[in-house]
């Protein structure tokens, strides 16, 4: 009992730890992947075209993908326990017109509850869904798509044609997005704060651990006790509550706002969402990553307007970045497979 | 071994159905802590009702489980292994992209005091947990790499983890190599000595010599035997599995054979089946019997088309063929009735009528491609009608069938072919007694028109009463062949078990 097994446990611990080693790699070779893309694309365009590295660009960069980055926060968590939020554009434009709305006719009223209206909207519109997918068992991509058009339907019946400008709305209201703090505008404070925290979570919390086993296995998930129709339920009510709040930030940094506002928006989340390593069929993937692939895309965006190409070109580009990003993951994930086959072997 | 008095688990009076049929009719079953308690019977006698049962996933019509004495209610899994249960299913119920550690840990991960996942703890727990089984396995590694056994492990190491007192084995080794089961049963003992009830249900004897300590035998939803195993031999084990008189549900009409239909030489699947050779002759049926999972629907599938032979040959008519698809498989006039008719065989929202004349749809289209529907339903009515459908109309959608006039529109689809060879899965399987006569009618009178017909069947007296010659499979071989004559269930089930028979010589 002394000796021997001793080295034999040496001998384990070394071939385990570089096991763990080309394990935790390998796990995070989509974040590396899109890192080298996103400093390649800043490295290129930086050439071209100095004025593109300049605090100022990257700024506006993190501030263009600010608002989508939190929705996408909200989408993730949906899309991990294999479901999908199509409704989150549609919450985002409805809460952006009735906060603003709401500074419109009473110019008096406090920032704060400003925000929270647009939350509680967004929060109301996530329950529905959440409880559309959970108690009717509807397939969320039918019963958001649905959503989809219902929440924008409303929120056409409740705007009747009208508009909000930034003329109408106080200053204050406006700042919520644009106000620097230590340099940096608040809008992607927000993004950033928000994206730590549920990736903290996601992380390093029990229930954040089920949202992936609910993805990655059903049944199994069923047998383990978890609480899957709960859980599934609380990710909706997490995702309109992100969006409600998204919708907040859209009205005060667009300060125009009318019913059609952010209209197509859940396709450029679920965009960043999936070019981020996301398993569109759940079980993997993190916040990180989709931050990342809102990165990659809205650098795409900002450098092809320094490039002078046609926006016409834009989505072709996004496009072929989605169809890329998903195919790669599918050749990781049987190489992966394959190793880790080998390996056993051995 | 000398049993302490008190049970850990008692099953009293279980009983469990579903539809028509009776799954379960009053099963009794004590567990007794450091016992491996063996479970055989054939297919549908009701093993993995019970395991479900016990698992939390059914609840039972009738009956009451006690665990230490005390009656407990096992609503959901979740009440199941609270009670200290755990079960090892048939499929490994794992996730996939998750890791060993969180695997074993999921819904449970151990927590420091802020709330936070201890993923250190966590990883230091599973690698002594495995360690204590003597097991080396990677706690970083995700779940989808690893082999069925080493998921087992897996499975295993969740089961210590919660300190369960009773643990149930669904035919653990079906996927394993002999080396794998060896070092199961290792881990089995071990648990045993630790004063685990291992409840092991197998189809594999040999396993059950060496491993149980009781053995309790199911035919027909009841429990028929329990005793040591030292007091039973294999020949008394399958005697009590099989032992039920032959009803005459089966009207076999005598036909003579006529030249050979299909002619399939030395095929090989590697790693499913091997070497596998039969003849069929027009107006005979050959039985395919044996456990599942034995390779007799792989074989089917080879002959079809829709799986690829490693090695081998197919003859159709003397020719010999290549088959690549299911439609190449037609066209040389073969017909597969699958087994799950929900998942293969029907559409279950289409009509009596669409879903008979599917496969001919093609040939039955005009000048501009489009389906004649007078035609349709002309074709649709005779079929209903000749294999007595029963039904409002052949416009009823096949849902609202019972199961045995949706396997008669399943048949009436691939006759429409008019196939030359006729290959039946599990025809009979969840219908109930009267159909399940009438289909049987049908096949014999397939088989008087000339058909030749493979009967792939787990219903033993089926197989014995309606073939001509039966085919038993054994673990991807053909174990031993059988004229109707000499063919007998006892017989059958040695060969299906693995057992050598004392009067079969090759």
């Amino acid at each position: 009992m002394t000796t021997t097994s001793e080295h034999v446990q040496e001998a384990d611990t070394l071939s385990r730890r570089s096991g763990n080693r080309l394990v935790a790699l390998v796990s995070r070779v989509r974040e590396l992947g899109l890192l080298v893309v996103l400093l390649l694309i800043v490295a290129v365009v930086g050439v071209q075209v100095p004025e593109f590295l300049t605090l100022s660009n990257m700024v506006q960069i993190l501030l263009s993908i600010s608002i989508l980055a939190i929705v996408a926060i909200g989408e993730t968590l949906v899309i991990l326990t294999r479901n999908v939020d199509l409704s989150v554009g549609s919450i985002v434009g409805f809460a952006a017109f009735v906060a603003a709305n709401l500074f419109k006719q009473n110019p008096g009223t406090s920032l704060l509850l400003g925000i929270l209206v647009g939350c509680a909207l967004g929060l109301v519109l996530g329950v529905i869904n959440g409880l559309i997918v959970t108690w009717g068992r509807v397939p969320a991509i039918v019963a958001t798509l649905g959503t989809l058009y219902a929440y924008r339907g409303l929120e056409f019946l409740y705007a009747g044609g009208n508009q909000v400008s930034a003329s109408d709305v106080p200053d204050s209201f406006l700042s919520l997005a644009t106000a620097p703090f230590l340099g940096i505008p608040l809008l992607i404070w927000f993004a950033a704060v928000l994206a730590l925290v549920f990736g903290y979570w996601l992380r390093a919390s029990r229930t954040g651990r089920q949202l992936y086993a609910i993805g990655s296995n059903p049944d199994a998930a069923r047998l383990a006790g978890i609480r899957s129709g709960l859980l599934v339920f609380g990710v909706f009510a997490i995702s309109g509550l992100l969006s409600g709040f998204a919708g907040v930030l859209w009205g005060a940094r667009f300060a125009t706002v009318d019913a059609t506002a952010a209209s197509g928006l859940e396709l450029q989340v679920i965009a960043a969402v999936v070019v981020g390593g996301v398993n569109i069929f759940g079980g993997s993937g993190e916040i990180l990553g989709a931050m990342l692939g809102a990165l990659v895309l809205g650098t795409i965006d900002n450098s092809l307007s320094f490039l002078r190409v046609s926006q016409f070109w834009l989505q072709a580009i996004d496009g072929a970045a989605i169809l890329i990003a998903v195919t790669l993951d599918a050749f990781i994930k049987r190489w992966v497979q394959r190793l880790l086959i080998t390996r056993r072997q051995r | 071994m000398t049993n302490p008095p008190e049970p850990l688990i008692e099953l009293v009076g279980i009983a469990k159905q579903f539809g028509a049929i009776q799954a379960l009719r009053g099963v009794d079953l004590n567990l007794y802590p450091g016992e491996v308690h063996a479970l055989v019977g054939e297919n549908g006698a009701g093993k993995s009702t019970l395991v479900k049962i016990l698992a939390g996933i059914y609840r039972p019509d009738a009956g009451v489980i006690k665990i230490d004495g005390k009656v407990v209610e096992l609503h959901n899994p979740a009440q199941a292994r609270n009670a200290g249960i755990a079960v090892i299913h048939q499929e490994p119920t794992l996730f996939p992209d998750l890791n060993v550690a969180e695997n074993v840990y999921m819904g449970r991960h151990p927590r420091d005091r802020f709330g936070r996942v201890d993923w250190k703890r966590m990883y230091q727990e599973v690698e002594r947990l495995l360690a204590s089984l003597d097991v080396r396995l990677n706690v970083y590694t995700p779940v989808q790499g690893l082999s069925v056994a080493d998921q087992q492990l897996v499975e295993i190491a969740k089961a210590l983890s919660l300190q369960s007192r009773v643990l149930i084995m669904d035919e653990p080794t079906a996927a394993l190599s002999a080396h794998e089961v060896h070092e199961l049963f290792a881990i089995a003992k071990q648990l045993r000595e630790r004063g685990v009830a291992i409840l092991f249900v197998s189809h594999r004897l040999e396993e059950i010599f060496e491993l149980a300590d009781r053995v309790t035998v199911f035919r027909d939803g009841t429990r028929v035997a329990t005793a040591p195993i030292g007091e039973l031999t294999t020949a008394e084990i399958i005697r009590q599995m099989v032992g039920r008189a032959l009803e005459t549900l089966y009207p076999k009409s005598d036909v003579e054979p006529g030249e050979v239909m299909l002619d399939v030489r030395h095929l090989t699947r590697k790693g499913v089946f091997a070497d596998v050779s039969f003849q069929v002759r027009r107006g005979e049926i050959l039985g395919f019997a044996g456990l599942v999972g034995a390779g007799r629907t792989e074989v089917a599938r080879v002959v079809f088309g829709i799986d690829r032979a490693d090695a081998g040959e197919i003859r159709i008519g003397g020719k010999p063929l290549q088959i690549h698809s299911p439609k190449a498989a037609m066209r040389y006039g073969i017909a597969y009735v699958p087994e799950d008719r929900h998942q293969h065989g029907l559409i279950m929202d289409f009509s009596i009528a669409r879903n008979i004349t599917l496969p001919v749809l093609l040939r039955q289209t005009n000048l501009l491609g489009l389906v004649n529907q007078r035609r349709e339903r002309e074709i649709a009515q005779d079929y209903s009608t000749q294999l007595q459908v029963r039904s409002s109309g052949i416009d009823q959608l096949v849902r609202a069938l019972s199961g045995g006039n949706q396997q008669k529109v399943v048949l009436a689809k691939w006759l429409i072919t008019n196939p030359a060879l006729l290959i039946l899965d599990e025809p009979t399987r969840g219908i109930d007694v009267g159909s399940k006569a009438e289909v049987h009618r049908i096949i014999s009178e397939l088989a008087r028109k000339g058909l030749a017909i493979i009967l792939i069947s787990s219903d033993l007296p089926e197989v014995l009463a309606m073939a001509d010659r039966v085919l038993v499979m054994h673990e991807g071989r053909v174990a031993a062949e059988f004229t109707h004559a000499e063919v007998d269930q006892e017989k059958v089930m040695f060969a299906a078990t693995g057992q050598v028979t004392n009067d079969h010589h090759q």
